[in-house]
Formats: C-alpha cells, structure tokens, sequence
C-alpha cells in the first residue's frame, strides 16, 4: 500500500521566525489526522503548505495521484496543483465566507466545482446539488438562497457539500468547528464523521479542539514552535502524552 | 492470540518535577482462544492500567504485546486501527459517543467500519439492545441522556455487535440488575464458546468464577515501591 | 475642415504606437486582454474613450469612418465621435456599413454582413467576464492563464436557477478559439453568432480599465450554454415597423402618451437602406 500523503522534511520560515520545522509524516487512505497545538504552534504553515497554499521552503508533499501516482505537489506544475485542488483535495476553512461564494446561491455554490471540471449539463449539476445539500442536512427547497440567509452552521455544511461534490479524497481542514455553538459543533461532527467514514476519506483536521480530536481523528499530532513533539494513536496521545507539552496541554483543557 | 512479554509501564510527569512513576514490570501473560483470563489485584495494582496497554491505549515502556499477529508496543497508528477494527474488542466501563448520533446507530457502528451493511448491521443491533432489554422506543434517541445501567448495556452491546477474535471487558457486569447481568454473562459465554480470547476485570466473584479459566493477579508485576 | 493644432487622430506617435503593439499582441493571442497606458481622452470614461483610442491608433487618412451607437449612426455619442475624428483626422465618414473602412460602435454588430479590409472598434466598460463573480485581479488572470472558467458557467447556472433560462441578454460570455473566455461587450447576444468566423478585424477598446483585446479575421467564437439550456440568439418576436425586416434586431420605441409603440431596426443603416430599396413595414409613414 502507498500512502495517500507523504510530507517529508517540510519547513517553513517567515524571515527569522520558523513557522514550521522539519515535519515528516505519512497519510494513509481511511486516515483521519488531526494536528493540534496552540496558536502560533505552526499547524495553519503546516497545513497552507500541505494544501499548496503556501510553499514551503524545503522539503516535499507528495501526494498519491489517481493518474501518475505520487507525485510531490511541491514541484509539480501550479495548474496540475490546482486542478489537485479542485477534486481530489477538498479544504474547509474556518470561516465559511472564505469556502463560499457569498453572492451565488447554495446550488451555484456545490455545483461550481462540477462545471469546473467540465459538467456542462444542468439539470445534472442541479440533481447532484440537490443530493449534496440532503445529505448535509440542508433543505433541497434553499438551493436557490443565497448563504448570507443560512446560520453558521448551515454555511460551515454548505462549505463541506461544495468541498465533497467532486468525491475528493483528502480533505484539509481548518478549524472546521471553530466559532459554532457546541450543539451545532456536534451536529457537524457528527455529519463529518459519518461522510469520512462513508466516503472513505482521509483528513487532515487542524484545531486546538482536543474533543474535536479525539471524535473524529485516528491519529494526534502535536505541535509546538514549529516542531512535532508528540503524535501517535489519538487516544494513545490524549490519555497517555509522554511529552511534557502534551501533557500540559491535555491537563489544562476540561474533561474531554 | 493475545501474548504480552516481559511489559513495562512507567508514568513520567514532566509537569511535576519529571517523577517517574514505575507501574508495572515484567508483564507476562498468554490467553488462548476460547479462553477467559481475569485480571485480579488490589485496586491500584494496575489492572486498568494493563488492560490500557493491551488495547494500546497507553504506552508500554518496553517488551511486546501481541494481539494476532502484531505487537502493539511497536506498532504504527494505523495497524492498531485496524486490530482495534477488526481483532480486538473493548468494552469499558464507560460510554464515550459522539453526541446526537442514535443508539440504533452507536450499536451497529462497529459493524460498519468493517463493512458490513446498513440493513445488516442495524438488524444485529437491534437484537442485541432487544435482548439486554433497552426498550424499543430509545434506540432512535441519543444514549448521552440514558440512565447510567442504560449507557452501561448499550455499551456491551455496542462491544458485543461485532464478533471480535479478542475481547477485552472492563466490569461488564457493574451496575446491572440480575436479568441483565444473566445476559451479559450469557453473550460472554457465547463469545467464548465461539473461540475469542477474552481479558477481563470483574468485581463480580460470581461472575468470575462462572466465566475464568485462570486468574492473574496484576499485583506480582507491580514494582516494590521506593517508600 | 481639419484643425491643425492636433497631430493627425489626435493622439501622439508614440501613443498610437503603444497603442498598436497591445492590438498587434491582441490579434496574436484572440480573446487575450492585452493591458495598455490608456491617456486621458477629451470625454469622460464611459463615452467611448477606449474605442476612440484604439480607432485613433488603427486610422489611415484614407479611411472612411462609421460611428453607431446601440446601432443608431445619429445619436448624440456617434455624432459626436465621428466629429471628433472628422476635426483631429479630416477623414472621410459614412454612415452606410459596406462604405466603411472603420467602424466604431457601441453595443451592436451593424446587420449588414461585414468584409474583409473592414475593421469593427468596439467600446468595452468592463472588458473581464470573470469580474462580477470574482473581483480579484490576480484570480481573475490566474483563472485566464489556466483556463479555469468553471466559474463562468456558475454565472449561467445562476441566471437559470433564477429565471429558468439563461437571461443574461447582453454582454454574453464567449470562448474563442477554444480557449480565452472573452466578454464581447454589451451587445446583445442576438449579435453573438456575427463574432465568429467574421472576415472583418474586430478589436475591443477599454479606456477606464486600461485593456485591448482582438478577434482576427476568421476567428472561432462560440457562446456558452449548458447541453440543456443551449445557446439562443433573441430578438423582440415583430418584424420592423419601419422597413418590415424579420430578421434584424429591434429596438421597442414609445409612440405616443397612450403607451402605444412600435418595434424598429436598431440599426438604423440597415433600415433606411430597406426602406429606400421599397421594403415597407406596417408602421411606416
């Protein structure tokens, strides 16, 4: 077996200050990872240059493609990137207004993945739309409403419905619970959990949500100014950290 | 099918000035299929602790678990997911969900993520929450607000739903009435006779002595303590 | 008549030159937006200045120039373009189709077929497609260099969503060649089919927003659609009340205070043209 992501050496440094340091870590299909740490810990670098956002200084990301195999998305031309990007990657942001298009309705907004790849019929993309939005949660009778009318919750389902319309199979994650309330985190947790599951996804989850971890990722990594200092078995790291910033770091949070 | 060799476990609080803590040593055990093994010991002997290690759970410091054909101290991530997946069943005393999600669906969960199908896996599900007697009308509500010998079944269902190579069971019986712990006793009994390895902690004497070929008492790999 | 004080089209050598290398990299690259230093025009933005500068830079003495407005050749933004040139290039103008060597116009192609030799300047406003769905220029360019116009047809998924077909009327997406999408300025998209495989050089002016875009002769332009909403070029359902043409695209005029009205050419060359070959429309005098 390959894994579906192979990071290898990366770092990233912003003039003197490293964002991130050396990180190597393999991805494997089915896997849920999720990376926490506290804010200014690296995980956002990490994760912007995993998802092509941002290139690292050195090291590689190489990724399993459907056609050619690995390759290291580093490297590779910017359209075969972002072609990447637009269907076997998937990234959901914290804030919903930076996944969606505002001013186009909900349909418009799961169906442009489709026509980017070339979907040219519309009552397909319509019916696939449709599909999407039933399956998270979301009326079939708002497809033709604009997100500024959804709640945050609705926004953050819609956002993961455009994201997985194209059948990705890694999906990057930003904080996908951020700023809910805890029964709405529940309910999309719950939704995300069950897509990964059903779609055989592999994610990249980045939080610093430990209970957000500890639902929904097989595997923890910690990070720490940069560096990796513990990762492992998810439960392994929260009930059992061995090093002495996890360990901090899960004595300081609430029973989870 | 679960072996342990020579297993330790230490506890470093870097937090606390980095004491050690030594919790156990020396760990050797072996349980065949269609075997039950009790864990005994006084409490604080390490008996959780053990079961932890075994179901990777915690760290050991040295030596081997194997569950199957894999050695759990050394193994990565993924290969413990799937023998947790697959092999090695848990049920602890405690029910940990993911809120929202119906007990109908909590149950048949394991069953799932080894590929069986929706109408198949629900169906296991509910003869097993029938038969430990969770009335019908709760299987589509979430088990977060059951009573604590309601969360304590579902549980055991949820552990038995999936008919694991390798069992291990965390006071099944606590908290139960007579009926029910006749029911666990039963499907333990069967998970037995259709050749799993099971580990087991049981306050319950009777129920031990009904279910265990051996007992092993955790306290002997418990380091002398420095006073 | 002409006024000695401006060289010859108004603008400087040098500027016409500039001018002439965006258009030359234009026709190179169809459908590319090719920016260029667009100089301050004596006219607000939005009257044409783009048109202007790019008819300055393509103009020869011997030229005879056609200035239409929505396809009316006597509106008070024609007039005064063609006598902008007529003052600054002395060169002859004509408000008759097949007689022009340069044609300028607003948000119309003229009906009549046009020719090879002929050159057709269009005023664009807002030369990108892309920018009411994305409003960064860096995207925009990106998407443009990668071909990535998946969010054009999102426009179009929208216009049906909402009206249960595609209304945009006007200023209608295109591809040219199979491989820039272009906006063909506000004309209505009754004139789209006359973009493609057109004999005459047609360029597209704009000032404001400092681009030059081309369609060299021949060039292939095909409007989007979905498979099941395809492309349909509309028109008001009446022939010309003027010259009884069925087949030209019609402006809807107001009579009288009663509301009454009647449905004329736009192109108001091609009416009188009718009209003075003997065609009769039901409203004519």
């Amino acid at each position: 077996m390959t894994p579906l992501l192979s990071v290898q050496g990366v770092t990233r440094h912003y003039g003197a200050q490293i964002g991130c340091a050396d990180v190597s870590f393999d991805l494997w299909p089915g896997e849920v990872m999720g990376i926490v740490g506290e804010s200014g810990s690296g995980k956002s670098t990490l994760l912007a240059c995993m998802a092509g956002h941002l290139a690292p200084d050195s090291g590689a990301v190489v990724f399993d493609t459907r056609a050619d195999g690995p390759k290291d998305t580093v490297t590779m031309s910017e359209p075969e990137r972002r072609m990447l990007s637009r269907t076997d990657w998937a990234f959901v942001h914290q804030h919903a207004r930076d996944g969606l298009r505002m001013g186009v309705s909900a349909g418009g907004n799961v169906g442009e993945r489709l026509m980017a790849v070339g979907a040219r019929h519309y009552g397909d993309i319509r019916g696939k739309a449709v599909d999407w939005l039933e399956r998270v949660e979301i009326a079939a009778t708002r497809i033709d409403d604009r997100p500024t009318t959804f709640s945050g919750g609705m926004q953050q389902r819609l956002q993961i419905a455009r994201n997985l319309v194209t059948g990705p199979r890694l999906v990057f994650m930003d904080e996908p619970t951020g700023g809910l309330d805890v029964s709405v985190q529940a309910r999309l947790l719950d939704l995300l959990r069950g897509l990964v599951r059903d779609m055989g996804l592999s994610a990249i989850i980045v939080t610093h949500d430990l209970a957000v971890v500890r639902l929904l990722a097989d595997r923890l990594m910690v990070m720490k100014d940069g560096r990796v200092v513990e990762a492992g078995l998810t439960d392994q790291v929260l009930d059992d950290p061995q090093h002495a910033y996890t360990q901090l770091l899960v004595s300081s949070v609430l029973q989870v | 099918m679960i072996e342990l060799s020579d297993v330790s476990k230490t506890f470093t609080l870097h937090n606390q000035g980095g004491a050690v803590i030594e919790v156990l040593t020396g760990v050797g055990l072996s349980v065949a299929p269609g075997e039950c093994v009790a864990l005994t010991g006084a409490s604080g002997a390490g008996k959780s602790t053990l079961m932890r290690m075994i179901y990777g759970n915690y760290k050991a410091r040295s030596g081997a678990i194997r569950i199957g054909d894999v050695d759990l101290a050394r193994a990565e991530p993924r290969q413990i997911i799937r023998i947790r997946r697959e092999v090695l069943g848990h049920v602890s005393q405690f029910l940990r969900v993911v809120p929202r999600v119906p007990t109908l669906d909590v149950v048949a969960e394991p069953l799932r993520a080894v590929g069986v199908g929706e109408q198949a896996a629900r169906g296991r599900a509910c003869d097993l929450l029938g038969r430990l007697n969770i009335p019908e009308r709760l299987w589509t509500l979430s088990p977060t607000t059951f009573s604590g010998g309601e969360q304590q079944r579902v549980n055991i269902a949820r552990g038995f739903a999936h008919p694991y190579p390798a069992l291990l069971l965390d006071e099944p019986t606590a908290s139960l009435d007579a009926a029910n712990r006749e029911v666990v006793l039963a499907l333990i009994e069967e998970a037995k006779a259709r050749g799993a390895a099971i580990i087991g902690i049981f306050h319950d004497d009777a129920a031990r002595a009904r279910l265990c070929d051996r007992e092993i008492d955790v306290s002997r790999f418990t380091p002398a303590r420095a006073a | 008549m002409t006024d000695d004080t401006y060289n010859f089209a108004y603008l400087d050598e040098q500027t016409k030159r500039m001018i002439r290398r965006a258009i030359l990299k234009g026709l190179a690259i169809p459908g590319y937006q090719v920016p260029f230093a667009s100089r301050e025009m004596p006219m607000p933005y939005g009257w044409g200045t783009g048109g202007v500068q790019v008819s300055a830079a393509v103009m020869t003495p011997e030229d005879r120039f056609k200035v239409i407005d929505q396809g009316a050749d006597d509106t008070t933004n024609a007039v005064s373009i063609r006598s902008f040139f007529q003052r600054t290039a002395g060169v002859a103008t004509t408000t008759t189709t097949a007689e022009a060597t340069v044609i300028q116009t607003r948000h119309r192609i003229p009906e009549a077929p046009l020719t090879e030799g002929q050159i057709l300047v269009y005023q664009v406003p807002i030369p990108e497609p892309l920018r009411f769905l994305e409003p960064r220029e860096s995207e925009t360019r990106k998407m443009h260099s990668l071909e990535e116009y998946g969010l054009m047809h999102v426009k179009l998924y929208e216009d049906i969503s909402r009206h249960g077909h595609i209304a945009t009327s006007y200023a209608y997406p295109v591809k040219v060649e199979g491989r820039y999408v272009m906006d063909p300025s506000p004309i209505p998209k009754f004139d789209n089919p006359k973009l493609s495989d057109c004999p005459a050089i047609q360029l597209f002016g704009a000032g404001r927003e400092q681009r030059i875009y081309a369609l060299p002769p021949y060039t292939r332009v095909v409007s989007l659609d979905f498979e099941d909403h395809p492309f349909e070029p509309s028109k008001a359902d009446h022939p010309c009340g003027l010259c009884g043409a069925e087949d030209s695209y019609l402006d809807e005029v107001i009579v009288d205070d009663a509301g009454g009205r009647i449905f004329v050419c736009s192109d108001t060359d091609h009416c009188e043209g009718r009209q003075a070959a003997g065609h009769r429309g039901k409203d004519a005098a």
